[in-house]
């Protein structure tokens, strides 16, 4: 019953092209997104490539298998790449490089913010209780706040590969919507109501203008206290000599993620939940006009097995457990030699063997079916299958191991 | 209606978060209809807009209003319970906020039509935040004219775990935005039932290092802020590995008997034909890394003291009846 296979995604070719300058990796959170993210940076790195990763997340663990203490707002380069003639103990030809950085949304957000008002300004935004909110908060400004540092590293040309993890949202097209949303914000009609009398000045403008607005200062004041509405009016009122900047900056990043030699790759593990994200997610590039490379499949269960169906499987365990059982009520030596202490042991451990074997093959099934339920929705998009790690990664060559996934098989 | 020693008699408001990818939701139904036991009302409570609820129980997208979705596990004498569903949104918080304190009717739509919940949202997510704690509070509040409360107990789906405590914190975000005023004075009502012994927050993880580590750090991060009850840890899709410690030990270094597993096999009544015994020793491995790891990572999720649930893996995807099997093994282990 399955359908017809998707086209493979040729990751090695994607990072092998140096028209290829960013690759931005989405998907919902939990799927392995970061991991993938510096598995294809360490890979291209090995091809040659100079890459940086721009991560998000702020895993330890992803740090300590690049042999970083930690990740910061600065890239840091990371030691032990190898071209792959390097790796077949060949000789050496000039490799690649690799950096990494975790986001600091509140720095990057300042760092904005200093650069667009004079030192005045900035301080009084900087000290301004909705700015502290609005900066270090989670929602939309960490996706909002990872675009522009693309951007920025995109502008300082340091590097012609960037690859960016996008932020662990709870719904992956957060991180489209955020950046327009804080434009959209900033440009808002609640806003203009809320700072015109700031700029205006006092009664001669309330005045002037209709009830409608009364109405909802009166509302607003009666939710959030006069002191609170102070405190927002002089915010905006601070940030207003700002909006043009942000606009631009928002553009600029959303033009940039549209340009050629930008690609996506949304990343999911082969669930309902991401797979149904991964589907909104092609969906939604598609409208906007964005550039999908394809899917990436990760943590694919892999059954060496494949040969033995999950009912023979089990069948075969019942049929050990059975013997098991008539052998313990026989006291352990049941006649044709069925109770020795060695072939009880063999029993345990095919019968552990039999039963996961079943329960693999299952979930591989179950898998393959929610994938093809993707793949027939979306026919053209190329899928690259990550096989599911027995392990962890700990370190740089279980980074290697996943980015092997995508070479020639 | 039958009662019965669970780890959390007396606690109303069970909050259920996780890493992204642990099962929270699935966690959060299993709980509701756990809950809903022995004839008890349970109203679970969505707050991230996914409609979550809706996808596991197999019903159309929920309003924002209270649903019977479910009836709770019951016997003859004692029927099970009702499970209601409520999605709730920030924007649908404040207009019935405005209605219920201000008698603001159209108030609240003319406010949403101008974009307050986008700046909410954007510049002071507190303020969103407080409008969501703020329901759960009202719902755990909320009396009954027959019955005394309306719910014996609320389960709220709430945000990842990297979230939690700044939105269970309304308080002290809202106050670093309204030192005084309305809005202060809700947040601080809503505090003041999230603070109680009547509510706990439950972390669903996998035995994974970095679902793991963020539990770790959650219950700290609740620790410190103070008040706020750290409740358990639910391990969700185990897997046990029925082997014993010797085998699993040598399974994992890659030396098992081949020879044991194609005796096994051959007097199953399977012939070890292309390498069977070779590729299944080849899972077994696999599998038996996986095991070790897992442990190392039950041990560090102990460290944390608080009690722990475990969930079996459900192969094939979580259905009805596997809800149902979910809140029965929650309510072997007494989680309700």
């Amino acid at each position: 019953m399955a359908g017809r296979p998707p086209p493979r995604l040729d990751v090695d070719r994607l990072i092998g092209d140096r028209r290829t300058r960013i690759i931005v990796c989405c998907g919902s959170g939990g799927v392995g997104k970061t991991t993938v993210a510096a598995a294809i940076g360490l890979r291209a790195a090995e091809h040659g490539r100079h890459v940086v990763v721009l991560t998000v997340d702020p895993a330890r663990r992803l740090a300590q298998s690049m042999g970083l203490t930690s990740l910061d707002n600065t890239p840091r380069p990371v030691r032990g790449i190898k071209t792959r003639d390097q790796q077949a103990g060949n000789g050496a030809e000039p490799a690649g490089s690799l950096h990494a950085m975790m986001l600091d949304m509140k720095r990057t957000f300042d760092e904005i913010v200093e650069a667009h008002a004079d030192p005045d300004r900035a301080a009084q935004i900087l000290a301004n209780p909705f700015y502290q909110s609005l900066s270090s908060s989670f929602a939309g400004t960490q996706e909002y706040m990872a675009m522009e540092k693309l951007g920025q590293l995109r502008r300082a040309d340091e590097w012609d590969l960037i690859v960016v993890d996008t932020p662990p949202s709870r719904s992956a097209l957060d991180f489209l919507d955020a950046p327009q949303r804080l434009a959209r914000f900033l440009d808002g009609k609640l806003l203009r109501l809320l700072t015109a009398p700031a700029k205006v000045g006092g009664r001669a403008y309330l005045r002037a203008i209709n009830a409608g607005f009364g109405v909802v200062t009166g509302i607003l004041t009666k939710i959030l206290g006069t002191q609170v509405l102070r405190d927002v009016q002089t915010f905006v009122s601070a940030l207003d000599t700002m909006f043009g900047g942000f606009r631009e900056r928002a553009d600029y990043t959303y033009q940039l993620l549209r340009a050629p030699g930008t690609a996506f790759l949304v990343v999911a593990a082969p669930e309902e939940d991401a797979l149904r994200e991964a589907s909104y997610f092609v969906e939604r590039l598609d409208t906007e006009r964005m550039p999908l490379a394809g899917l990436i499949l990760n943590r694919v269960q892999q059954v060496p097995a494949a040969h033995l169906s999950a009912a023979r499987s089990l069948a075969a365990a019942e049929v050990l457990q059975a013997a098991t059982s008539g052998s313990t009520r026989s006291g352990g030596t049941a006649a044709g030699g069925a109770g020795t202490d060695d072939q009880a042991a063999a029993r345990r451990l095919t019968i552990a063997a039999l039963q996961l074997h079943a329960d693999r093959m299952t979930q591989a099934a179950a898998e393959r079916r929610i994938a093809g339920g993707f793949t027939a929705a979306h026919p053209l998009v190329p899928v690259a299958e990550v096989p599911a790690q027995a392990e962890d990664v700990h370190d740089i060559e279980g980074l290697r191991r996943i980015g092997e996934s995508f070479g020639p098989r | 209606m039958a009662t019965r020693d669970t780890d959390w008699d007396g606690v109303r408001l069970h909050v259920v978060t996780g890493k992204g990818g642990t099962g929270k939701t699935t966690v959060a139904g299993a709980l509701a209809l756990a809950l809903a036991a022995d004839g008890r009302q349970v109203l679970l409570m969505e707050v991230e807009g996914r409609q979550g609820i809706a996808q596991l129980f197999d019903v159309p997208p929920l309003p924002y209003a209270e649903r019977r979705i479910a009836v709770g596990p019951g016997t003859d004498a004692h029927p099970g319970g009702d499970v209601f569903a409520l999605v709730a949104d920030p924007e649908s918080a404040l207009i019935e906020y405005l209605q219920m304190f201000y008698g603001l009717r159209h108030a609240g739509s003319a406010l949403a039509r101008l974009g307050v919940m986008d700046f909410a949202t954007t510049i002071a997510p507190g303020l969103r935040d407080v409008l969501l704690t703020g329901k759960a509070a009202e719902a755990v509040r909320r009396k009954d004219g027959s019955r005394g409360r309306a719910y014996d107990a609320i389960v709220m789906d709430a945000p990842p775990t990297g979230r939690i405590g700044r939105f269970l914190n309304v308080s002290a975000e809202v106050s670093d935005l309204a030192r005084v005023g309305p809005i202060r004075g809700h947040a601080d009502t809503v505090q003041q039932v999230i603070r109680s012994p009547q509510t706990v927050v439950h972390f669903v993880t996998l035995l994974e290092e970095m679902p793991v580590q963020e539990t770790l750090d959650g219950i700290a991060e609740l620790r410190a802020l103070g008040g706020i009850r750290p409740g358990a840890v639910i391990v969700n899709m185990t897997r046990p590995l029925a082997l014993p410690q010797r085998q699993l030990q040598a399974a994992a270094r890659g030396k098992l008997d081949q020879a044991e597993l194609a005796t096994g096999l051959k007097s199953a009544g399977l012939e070890d034909s292309q390498g069977l015994a070779g590729a299944l020793a080849a899972e077994l491995t696999e599998q038996a890394k996986t095991t070790l790891g897992q442990e190392e990572q039950q041990q560090r999720l102990d460290t944390a003291g608080q009690p722990c649930y475990r969930l079996p893996w459900v192969s094939g995807g979580i259905d009805l009846a596997g809800l149902y099997r979910l809140a029965a093994a929650l309510r072997e282990q007494k989680a309700a």
